[in-house]
């Protein structure tokens, strides 16, 4: 009885459904041109014109690699765990995936007498939220590198968990001060209390700085990119992948991209909010099409930001293993915790009236 | 010791200091170069659709000649095949026969004639040779193939469209339009 009078909306189960259908592909189909952009910018750096065959100015490039990947022969090696083998690229794919929930694309939308935020959960741990799911991607790796029953996958594995577990640590401690200042760990919190005063980066230059570098190594981008260094430690974790389980591990890597420029512009860079205008104003002359306007905002300073990792990819060499692990423990965690520090008596002597 | 350019620079083993350890002014300083070469021209020529122009002394792949009325200049003499270093050239020779006065300039023709194209190394010692100016280095290559056999050229690839019957091909052979 109380499970069939149970009163579950199911317009907004509905609204949930459409905006996860809506992110999910669209993550993916950006996921997909960022792959291109990588290609492009990386011949651009390189005086070359890049990708520019398939399709006008190659834009087909992506579909072409896709079906390439698809139709390569699939192997599982005799010796692997043949379902862990299966399960880590879809782990890491989910991981990267799963990230998208809590990120706030937009304001809110009118439909329908309904007032829609765009934002598929609005969970007040937020980017506790994000913290957990990235931390499970290791465990793509992690699966990936032991299930391949290769000493060298494996060997590639351990590094890559090691790398990720110690950049994570900085990255939080440079992300505590960005808590203490909005006191919420809410993102949809964080980025309305930006739109009404000034960016986080204007307070908290240091800190973000330090979540860049380690937004790096998170994601295994260049100068931190180890756990899949081909020429001189053997490829990586997905030494063992052919076809598109190793596109899908490729796939979550550009994912992953994308999802942590959308933090770094919720956390930093006001996320949706249009810079140099008042949004709320705004809403009462444009209506629905400030969400959208929103939604571009959000939408370039993440490209930017790819562009930034694009950048650096295509700059600089990768760093040493220890050279990776002294600025990781020496350098980074220091520089956050002295970071935590200043703004947390800061934020205390804000709370005095700047008395001591 | 005077040094030999004057961008060298001696070796600094100085310990690095904190900033330095930080890479962060070095990597913005790469960062710097690798966008200016986002303004730069790019040297890139897009094969198929434009090509690049060859040096007038470009050796190619062989052509054999016919003269004015038409009639395939080579006599089967051999010397080209004496001359080639790689041995990539052979023939046959056979005797033009009463009735064939409008096909081959001379008694003698070339029944067979065969250039394999894996050994020609290209050098134009068959040009020099020629007495009767029949083989010529034309301004292309050798395309792809699958298999060897594709590579040795027979006379109905190396010989050039009769200039009587097909004007327009005889021309396009010899890179006049």
């Amino acid at each position: 009885m109380t499970l069939l009078s149970l009163n579950i909306d199911w317009i907004l189960l509905i609204e949930k459904l459409v905006l996860i259908a809506i992110v999910v592909f669209a993550s993916l189909g950006i996921a997909l041109y960022t792959t291109f952009g990588e290609r492009k910018v990386a011949a651009i750096l390189q005086d070359r014109p890049g990708p520019n065959r398939a399709g006008p100015f190659g834009l087909l490039q992506p579909l072409a690699d896709g079906v390439k990947m698809f139709t390569k022969e699939d192997i599982i090696p005799n010796s692997a765990n043949k379902w862990l083998f299966i399960l880590g690229p879809g782990l890491a794919m989910t991981a990267s995936l799963m990230s998208c929930a809590v990120i706030p694309w937009g304001g809110t939308i009118e439909l329908f007498d309904r007032t829609i935020s765009l934002q598929i959960a609005d969970i007040n741990i937020g980017i506790l939220y994000i913290f957990a799911v990235v931390s499970l991607g290791v465990y793509g790796i992690m699966i990936g590198g032991w299930a391949s029953n290769n000493k060298f996958s494996l060997m590639a594995a351990l590094r890559g968990a090691s790398q990720a577990i110690s950049y994570e640590l900085a990255m939080g401690l440079s992300l505590i001060a960005v808590l203490m200042l909005s006191g919420s760990l809410s993102l949809g919190d964080i980025v309305k209390q930006q739109q009404a005063g000034w960016w986080n980066i204007v307070y908290q230059p240091l800190g973000f700085l330090i979540f860049f570098i380690c937004a790096l190594a998170e994601c295994n981008r260049t100068p931190f990119d180890l756990p899949e260094a081909e020429n001189e430690l053997n490829f990586g974790y997905h030494q063992e992948y052919s076809s598109m389980k190793l596109g899908f591990y490729l796939f979550a890597e550009y994912i992953n991209m994308i999802m942590s420029s959308a933090v770094m512009a919720s956390l930093y860079f006001g996320g949706y909010d249009i810079p140099f205008v008042n949004d709320a104003e705004l809403q009462t002359h444009l209506g629905n099409w400030v969400a959208l306007f929103q939604v571009g905002t959000l939408l370039i300073k993440i490209v930017f930001f790819i562009f930034l990792f694009m950048w650096i990819r295509w700059t600089i060499p990768r760093f040493r293993y220890d050279q990776l692990m002294n600025l990781g423990w020496k350098t980074m965690i220091p520089l956050a915790l002295v970071n935590m520090l200043i703004t947390g008596a800061l934020v205390l002597l804000k709370m005095n009236n700047w008395h001591f | 010791m005077e040094a030999l350019t004057s961008r060298a620079k001696a070796v600094d083993r100085k310990p690095m200091t904190f900033l330095e350890r930080l890479y962060l002014w070095n990597i913005l300083k790469g960062m710097i170069i690798t966008f200016s070469h986002i303004f730069k021209k790019k040297p890139t020529i897009q094969y198929p659709e434009v090509k690049r122009p060859f040096s007038p002394v470009f050796r190619g792949l062989h052509v054999l000649n016919r003269d004015e009325e038409g009639r395939e200049r080579c006599t089967a003499c051999g010397l080209c095949a004496v001359a080639c270093p790689a041995e990539a050239i052979t023939m046959e020779a056979a005797e033009r026969l009463p009735g064939e006065e409008n096909l081959y300039r001379e008694e003698k023709y070339a029944a067979k004639y065969e250039i394999n194209m894996l050994r020609c190394i290209f050098c134009g010692l068959c040009e020099e040779a020629c007495p009767k100016d029949a083989i010529y280095l034309s301004e292309t290559f050798a395309p792809a193939n699958f298999n060897r056999k594709g590579f040795v050229y027979g006379k109905d690839n190396l010989l050039i469209p009769n200039p009587t019957t097909q004007p327009e091909a005889t021309a396009k052979a010899k890179g006049l339009n």
